[in-house]
């Protein structure tokens, strides 16, 4: 590196900038000091961008989706590239605000840190534009954005030492200061200003149940299908990367090959949701079927991406089968009992943030009495 | 045979360069250095002056604190030169070496005879007492101590490092004389590779017996210990080495105090890896030969290329080492290297690469650290996957840099030294100094503790 970025150097104040990109574009020549004279290839540049790539096809299938939703809204005929660009660039701009507000407050603060820049951001930026509404305010997004990551994770001292899920928190941020962008029937899909077609409603399936229960969403009289597998493959309003589950499963295939994000996770949200919702369903509280609380809204997304974010999940195996079943739970108990809004999964994922740590001290503090207990025999 | 006890967690390192079994040549260099930085927790005593004559076995230091313990020259010679660093801390001693090499005479003895007070006091005298390492810490055996059990690694795990069935397959009489004299002070437990156990050498070794079947670190006698009697707090137990055995045994069998070893010279670096015959305090200019034409390149490594020292080209063979590593030093750039989808000239244990698919394959791995600093990212698992015992590792590294002594204590401080979660430094993508967290949090112990 220069010397003007060397401490001392004139141009100090950029030092963690220019390092970030120096070591983006080549793995710099640092050597092992002590300790192990060689190292693993891998480092979190690697793991990062891997958490990016599987995100990816959730994100061209959303763009898509918002010219889809655009063209079922008003009548107006486009075809697949159409929708797709149509998307495209009402997308972007989110990614831009994203990534433009974020990384500023990254590099700033690492440079304050004196660290070099933690990659972190990358995947958080990149997620952050998938889980909103495609018609939220930029501004918006922005002070949200510079919120999470202030609040949410530098004064913790950045990446690796934050509680909660940066991209959750920004979502959370616009979901409670804003939530006339964030909710009811006017934010999934984006008109443009154009006529809607005879029929045309707003609401998210989600928001349908919500309303008028299983019955609301088959018998719903709207311009995209309502039945499971059109949920399925995606062609639903939501936010930009939440609709299609096999998009999502695409990137959760990606994960689990890769070992970046955990199974065990994954597997135990999916079995708290539907213990919960199957419960609800014997119980006659609820009559929408459990198996459609997996595919409707961000449960989906969430369990795949946002859940099994390494820094916020439980750290101890035990304690991620927990963890899991606790935040898959919470979202059937969210999404069932609370009248005032549809989507359970944000909150449950921030609530098993929460008390991750907590149940890692359960998992550690149970395996150290066993260990006495064997020691003292 | 007992049972043989299986360890699924690890991770063998496809590194190219093992040491070809064979004796390249026998060393006996003009200088041999004795260094005090190669006893851990020795405050060394300087005992001979510039121009002594020493004989090998002759006290060059003692210790401060235990002035019986000596640490001897392993050769017989001159005083040439006492080397002091800043603050005139004390590097080294070295010794001008005889042509002729002439030893200390400590008297054979049956070992049948003595009792565990005779045996302490004949390893004492002849300087063979710092063998004996004291764990918890890792620090020199306390001779007023009794120990609960005497622990012994008959393999060891780490690629690269000295083959234990041909670098001691000439020295079973002695290593058995040295098992027989520790017996008296506490039982000797050895632990042996159940794989390789038939046709080792070492199976007329006579003591009790442990098997074990693993990736490495599965031939570090920390792991072995967690998984015969872990240690608790207000334990002790000794570990002593194969090659300290042997030097016991020599000591009882000869009445000489004889340390000279077959040493793996091996690494990616090194021109035709193979075995020499060296003394401890051995310059590294002695093994120009291996690394010749890669000199200003090279890391000289003693030790293995998990846990060793880097002591350069000048430096010396360290004391308890009988592993030399020839390394590159890896300070080239790697252009858009964590972006290219194969890199298959670097090896990568994480499935986001795809060496874990080619397990035949080795590399040429050099010193670059793949990465730069981070924060621990990736979760306790990650680590607990190549680390075979039973203890959280992150948990543990997080409380040693907090400097929590009841964590440390919680999550198995007692139990680890820093070479046993060498295998989780490797793969941390953190890309943190695991060993120097473990070895400031022991160090951080032991000021608590005293």
């Amino acid at each position: 590196m220069n010397k003007i970025f060397e401490k001392g150097g004139k141009l100090y104040w950029l030092h963690s900038t220019i390092d970030a990109f120096e070591t983006f574009l080549a793995v710099p020549g640092t050597v092992a000091k002590k300790g192990a004279h060689v190292r693993d290839a891998v480092d979190l540049k690697r793991i990062m961008i891997i958490a990016v790539i599987s995100a990816v096809p959730a994100a061209i299938f959303g763009m898509w989706n918002v010219g889809f939703q655009h063209s079922l809204a008003t009548g107006i005929d486009l075809n697949v590239w159409q929708e797709f660009w149509y998307g495209f660039w009402k997308v972007l701009p989110l990614f831009v605000v994203s990534y433009v507000v974020g990384l500023f407050i990254e590099f700033a603060s690492s440079q304050i840190r004196g660290e070099e820049v933690n990659e972190g951001y990358l995947v958080s930026g990149f997620f952050i534009p998938l889980i909103v509404p495609v018609d939220v305010p930029l501004w918006m997004l922005a002070v949200a954005v510079a919120f999470a990551v202030i609040f949410g994770k530098e004064v913790f001292g950045g990446t690796g030492m934050n509680i909660w899920n940066p991209a959750l928190l920004t979502r959370a941020f616009l979901f409670f200061s804003y939530p006339s962008k964030m909710s009811g029937s006017e934010t999934w899909i984006h008109l443009g200003g154009a006529e809607t077609v005879d029929g045309f409603s707003g609401a998210t399936p989600l928001a349908l149940t919500a309303e008028n229960g299983f019955d609301g969403l088959v018998n719903a009289t709207v311009q995209y299908g309502t039945d499971f597998w059109t949920m399925f493959w995606g062609g639903i309003p939501g936010s930009v990367g939440e609709t299609s589950v096999i998009a999502i499963l695409l990137g959760a295939a990606i994960l689990l090959w890769t070992g970046v994000a955990s199974w065990k996770i994954m597997v135990s949200e999916v079995v708290g949701l539907l213990c919960v919702a199957g419960l609800a369903n014997l119980t006659g509280l609820s009559d929408i079927p459990c198996w459609y609380q997996l595919v409707m809204g961000g449960f989906a997304f969430g369990a795949v991406f946002m859940a099994t974010d390494p820094v916020t999940s439980a750290q101890t195996e035990t304690g991620k089968w927990i963890y899991g079943f606790f935040v898959g739970a919470m979202c059937a108990v969210i999404r069932l009992f609370n009248p005032g809004y549809a989507e359970g999964m944000m909150l449950a994922i921030l609530l098993g943030n929460t008390f991750a740590p907590l149940i890692d001290y359960c998992v550690t503090s149970a395996h150290t009495r066993k260990r006495n207990k064997i020691a003292k025999a | 045979m007992s049972k043989t006890i299986v360890l699924k967690k690890g991770l063998d390192l496809p590194i190219t360069g093992c040491a070809e079994k064979r004796l390249s040549k026998t060393l006996l260099s003009e200088v041999t250095a004795v260094q005090p930085g190669d006893f851990k927790g020795l405050l060394p005593r300087l005992l001979v002056k510039e121009g002594d004559k020493v004989l090998a076995g002759s006290a060059v230091l003692s210790d401060k604190k235990n002035p019986d313990i000596l640490v001897t020259s392993p050769v017989s010679g001159t005083v040439k030169e006492i080397v002091r660093g800043e603050k005139r801390k004390l590097l080294a001693v070295l010794i001008q070496t005889d042509p002729d090499q002439q030893y200390a005479d400590f008297g054979a003895k049956s070992v049948a005879a003595l009792s565990a007070e005779d045996v302490k006091s004949a390893l004492l005298a002849s300087g063979l007492w710092p063998w004996l390492v004291q764990r918890p810490y890792g620090i020199l055996a306390d001779p007023a101590a009794t120990p609960k059990a005497i622990f012994v690694s008959a393999f060891n795990s780490t690629p690269g490092a000295a083959d234990a069935d041909f670098a001691f397959a000439g020295e079973i009489a002695a290593i058995q004389t040295g098992i027989d004299a520790l017996a008296k002070i506490a039982e000797v437990h050895v632990s042996f590779n159940a794989k390789t156990y038939d046709a080792s050498p070492l199976v007329k070794l006579n003591a009790t017996k442990h098997f074990f079947e693993g990736k490495c670190p599965a031939g570090n006698v920390g792991v072995q210990i967690s998984h015969i009697s872990p240690i608790k707090k207000d334990e002790t137990v000794w570990t002593i080495s194969l090659q300290g055995l042997a030097a016991i045994g020599k000591l009882f069998l000869k009445g000489r105090y004889d340390v000279r070893r077959l040493v793996a010279v091996s690494g990616p670096m090194a021109i035709q890896p193979a075995y020499v015959s060296a003394l401890p305090g051995t310059p590294m200019t002695e093994l120009k030969a291996f690394y010749s034409t890669n000199e200003d390149i090279v890391r000289v490594v003693s030790g293995d290329v998990l846990t060793g020292k880097a002591v350069g080209t000048e430096g010396y063979l360290g004391y308890f080492d009988n592993t030399v590593t020839l390394i590159k030093e890896g300070t080239e750039k790697e252009p858009f290297g964590w972006a290219m989808p194969l890199r298959l000239k670097q090896f990568s244990t994480d499935h986001t690469y795809f060496s874990w698919l080619m397990p035949w394959r080795k590399y040429d791995m050099d010193t670059n650290l793949h990465g730069g600093p981070r924060a621990f990212v990736m979760n306790d698992a990650y680590y607990a996957k190549v680390l075979p015992m039973d203890i959280y590792p992150l948990y543990l590294i997080k409380a040693c840099l907090a400097g929590d002594i009841e964590k440390m204590e919680q999550f198995g401080i007692y139990e680890v030294l820093p070479e046993d979660l060498a295998v989780c430094e490797f793969v941390d993508p953190s890309k943190n100094y695991i060993q120097d967290i473990i070895a400031k949090g022991i160090d951080l112990m032991l000021k608590e503790m005293a």
